[in-house]
């Protein structure tokens, strides 16, 4: 019976000029998770709305599912398209469109209220919006006599809009919020096999920021599984976020290098610092603004807030940490949310917990990191230039 | 990413040398030749009328001859299945089922195959007892504690013929005889799926009545197997349908597998001997080879007392998976534990544990299993490569 889907966004709203700017970029990202449906969609910008319309058969929840994907997209409204052939037919597709959306569904509720909220967009209808309200609400009280009008909080907002066509609708479905996808620049998600980092590059993605990641390999002490499962996780990202460029990178012979020259329990720091860096400098080349990571404060012994401070120092970039002040918990329950926890935990070993001491320093000190690193110069600038050349890059989507 | 077939077709392919046999093997030539011309070619349903199913019918009619003839048993004690796990399933649940008035008590090993393993937790679910036995520390079990666990109600004893872990060969004579005395109704099923190809065996003269085999471990097709049902036991079918085999196995047979099957069944068993010999040469130089290596340790029988194509090996203070992963590097492929499980977290092998292994070493251990298709040389660069590659390991340890 829905042919339509009114798009509702919030944010974008209220950024005047630019506006247009959000609106293009959200109904960009909608045509192109569209792509993933079946059917075909026309997506239009109609007087400040922007629409998606089926013109052949399509798969409603499919449809809904992969709206619900697309950031700037508050909620979905889906919507029955009228011919306009007369107030009198109005009424009765009216009763119709409650009779199946309420009462058949749920069964009639004893009391169920509703309002008539309609916009009469087109001035040659022969009424006008305060009398379809009452007419409408009239010819539902006749007809479900178990409903009551309410103005102020009804259970239903019937919206009747009058265009070249009528748009009924009356459920929103809620969509996951933000700003769309590549209107806020670009970053560069440190992404390991774990549990946070997905959900950190979903969140910064979420406000409208285009997501780069970058992946540090170390066979043979991690699995060609382990790569496969962090593109499995790419993938699952770029969901929301649309194509990911995924920067891989050899990590092997800096890691055994810091292992033969600097103390054990400073190991799992000095190799985050290498980290940042070789993740900034991709991120200089590839017009990244800034790094993201799944850092959580004190959730391990490299994220207390001295190690964060020892791993941030090196770079000059800000460092994203959406998932700074979250609790494990809430972590686990957004990764859930968006399809990474499953994927997430297979049990492949990632690079930073090969090597990892039995007790590793939970209060680092920069000035002593910076002095045992001093050990590395002579061979780690080469070691790191060779990780840079050898990257791999896929495109993941 | 995708398949890189330059390098498939170039130099890769000739620096590959696998030796993770146990887990599955490649298939004969004339196997890949047959299971293509039967489904491109005689692809007719056994079941039909006309000609086409006809010649489909031969194709699995002449599987059953060659493989009954290898156990020197009748054809129509052979039923074809989807591979080892189904033979297995099929052989302790249609047995227990259809002889559970007798008695609910099943006899196992602590060191079966999961096939084996985890159909006894589900019949342990459905109100069976089951006793395991344990091994020595060559992974053997003992003809005593067999003959111990035998209770006036039990009904079905499960045996394997080559441990997959570590290449312990069972008595499964000996205890087919020992069963046969003490209680001639009870069933006797042997998991042969790693040791059918290796060695001969007769049920008839080993006294066993259920015998478990599966194609792809003997260069045969993945997807088909076999059980052999000796036909005075008595055993309830598990998949029910169109009746086939006798109503033993619905469903369409295999046909391009069950002929593939039968195929590797007639190539292995032609020159058996000869090439078991050559197996164990290669076994017995990689085991000398391997123990030139301090610290290690070879876990189970070596010799003519074990099977000839399983090696288990333990390397002290070496993870085998990264190992495994550094020989990967130069496309030598083994095994640590059992490849039935990569995609659960590597858990120590219950073999190894059953053993007595110490706990330092579990995960330390990889599996080198040979075929046919082993040669000399492929041994001798995976010795090299160990020499170069576990000294380095064991410098970058964990601490």
């Amino acid at each position: 019976m829905f042919t339509s889907f009114l798009i509702k966004y919030a944010e974008i709203g209220v950024k005047g000029k630019n506006r247009y700017l959000f609106e293009d970029a959200l109904v960009r990202q909608i045509r192109h998770v569209l792509r993933r449906c079946d059917g075909e969609f026309k997506v239009h910008k109609t007087q400040g709305r922007i629409y998606v319309d089926a013109l052949t058969d399509f798969d409603a929840d499919e449809t809904v599912e992969a709206l619900q994907t697309v950031f700037g997209i508050s909620g979905i409204c889906p919507v029955v398209v009228l011919e306009d052939q007369g107030f009198e037919q109005l009424g009765r597709d009216v009763i119709s469109y409650i009779g199946k959306v309420y009462m058949e569904n749920r069964g009639a509720q004893e009391g169920m209220s509703f309002k008539v909220v309609a916009r009469r967009a087109r001035n040659n209808y022969p009424l006008h919006s305060m009398e379809i309200n009452a007419q409408l609400g009239g010819i539902l009280l006749d007809a479900f006599p178990a409903l009551r009008v309410d103005v102020h909080e009804p259970d239903i907002y019937l919206h009747v809009e009058i265009r070249e066509k009528i748009y009924v609708y009356s459920r929103i479905i809620p969509g996951p919020g933000g700003m769309p996808v590549g209107t806020n620049g670009k970053g560069m998600l440190l992404l390991s096999g774990g549990i946070d980092s997905p959900v950190a590059g979903y969140m910064i993605a979420k406000r409208g920021v285009k997501i780069d990641a970058v992946y540090f390999h170390a066979p043979p002490y991690t699995s060609e599984r382990a790569k496969r499962k962090v593109m499995d996780l790419a993938k699952l990202v770029s969901r929301y976020t649309g194509p990911v460029y995924l920067h891989i990178i050899n990590f092997t012979d800096i890691q055994l290098a810091i292992y033969d020259k600097c103390p054990h329990d400073e190991l799992t720091i000095i190799m985050r610092r290498y980290m940042m860096r070789i993740a900034e400098q991709i991120a200089s080349e590839t017009e990244c603004l800034g790094l993201i990571t799944g850092e959580s404060i004190g959730q391990v012994a490299s994220q207390t807030m001295h190690s964060l401070a020892v791993t941030n120092e090196v770079c000059t970039l800000p460092v994203y940490r959406p998932l700074i002040g979250m609790d494990k918990q809430e972590i686990v329950e957004i990764s859930e949310k968006i399809g990474t926890y499953e994927t997430s935990i297979l049990p492949y070993e990632d690079c930073c917990t090969i090597f990892v001491a039995k007790h590793p320093v939970t209060r680092p000190n920069a000035n002593i990191i910076r002095k045992h690193e001093k050990h590395l110069e002579g061979t780690i600038e080469n070691l790191v230039e060779i990780a840079l050349q050898t990257k791999e890059t896929v495109i993941v989507q | 990413m995708g398949i890189d077939y330059e390098n498939i077709n170039g130099e890769f392919y000739h620096m590959e040398v696998y030796l993770d046999n146990s887990a599955t093997t490649k298939a004969y030539p004339c196997v890949a030749e047959l299971v293509s011309k039967v489904m491109v070619g005689d692809y007719g349903n056994p079941s039909s009328m006309h000609m086409k199913g006809v010649e489909a019918e031969h194709y699995v009619r002449y599987a059953r001859e060659v493989i009954a003839a290898s156990l020197k048993v009748s054809e129509k004690e052979i039923v074809f299945t989807s591979g080892g796990t189904e033979s297995d399933n099929l052989a302790l649940i249609g047995a227990a089922s259809a002889n559970m008035r007798a008695g609910r008590h099943i006899i196992t090993t602590a060191v079966e195959h999961p096939a084996v393993m985890q159909t006894m937790h589900y019949l342990e679910n459905q109100g069976f007892q089951v006793t395991y036995l344990p091994v020595d520390r060559y992974g053997v079990i003992r003809l005593d504690d067999l003959r111990c666990a035998v209770r006036r109600d039990t009904i079905l004893v499960s045996i394997m013929y080559v441990n997959n872990e570590v290449g312990a060969v069972q008595p499964v004579g000996e205890a087919g005889a020992l069963l046969k005395s003490i209680n001639p109704r009870i069933v006797f099923h042997v998991d042969a799926i790693q040791g059918y190809g290796k060695f001969r065996m007769y049920p008839k003269k080993m006294n066993i009545d259920l015998l478990s085999v599966s194609g792809h471990k003997i260069h045969g097709p993945k997807g088909v197997g076999f059980l052999y049902i000796n036909e005075k036991v008595r055993v309830n079918p598990i998949v029910y349908g169109g009746g086939q085999q006798k109503g033993m196995r619905s469903g369409t047979e295999n046909v391009p597998g069950i002929a593939g099957l039968g195929k590797a069944v007639e190539t292995i068993y032609e020159n058996l001997e000869a090439e078991r010999a050559a197996m164990y040469g290669l076994k017995e130089r990689f085991v000398q080879g391997v123990l030139q290596i301090p610290d290690v340790k070879i876990n189970g029988l070596t010799g003519e007392m074990s099977a000839p194509h399983i090696v288990s090996v333990s390397f002290r203070g070496v993870r085998s998976e990264v190992l495994l992963h550094a020989l990967e590097e130069r496309g030598i492929y083994v095994s640590a534990g059992s490849a039935c499980a990569s995609n659960k977290a590597p858990k120590p092998s219950d073999t190894l544990r059953a053993m007595g292994l110490e706990k330092a070493l579990l995960d330390s251990t990889l599996r080198f299993s040979f075929s046919v298709f082993t040669t000399q040389e492929e041994i001798d660069d995976t010795l090299q490569a160990l020499y170069e590659i576990v000294p380095t390991l064991r410098k970058y340890t964990r601490h």
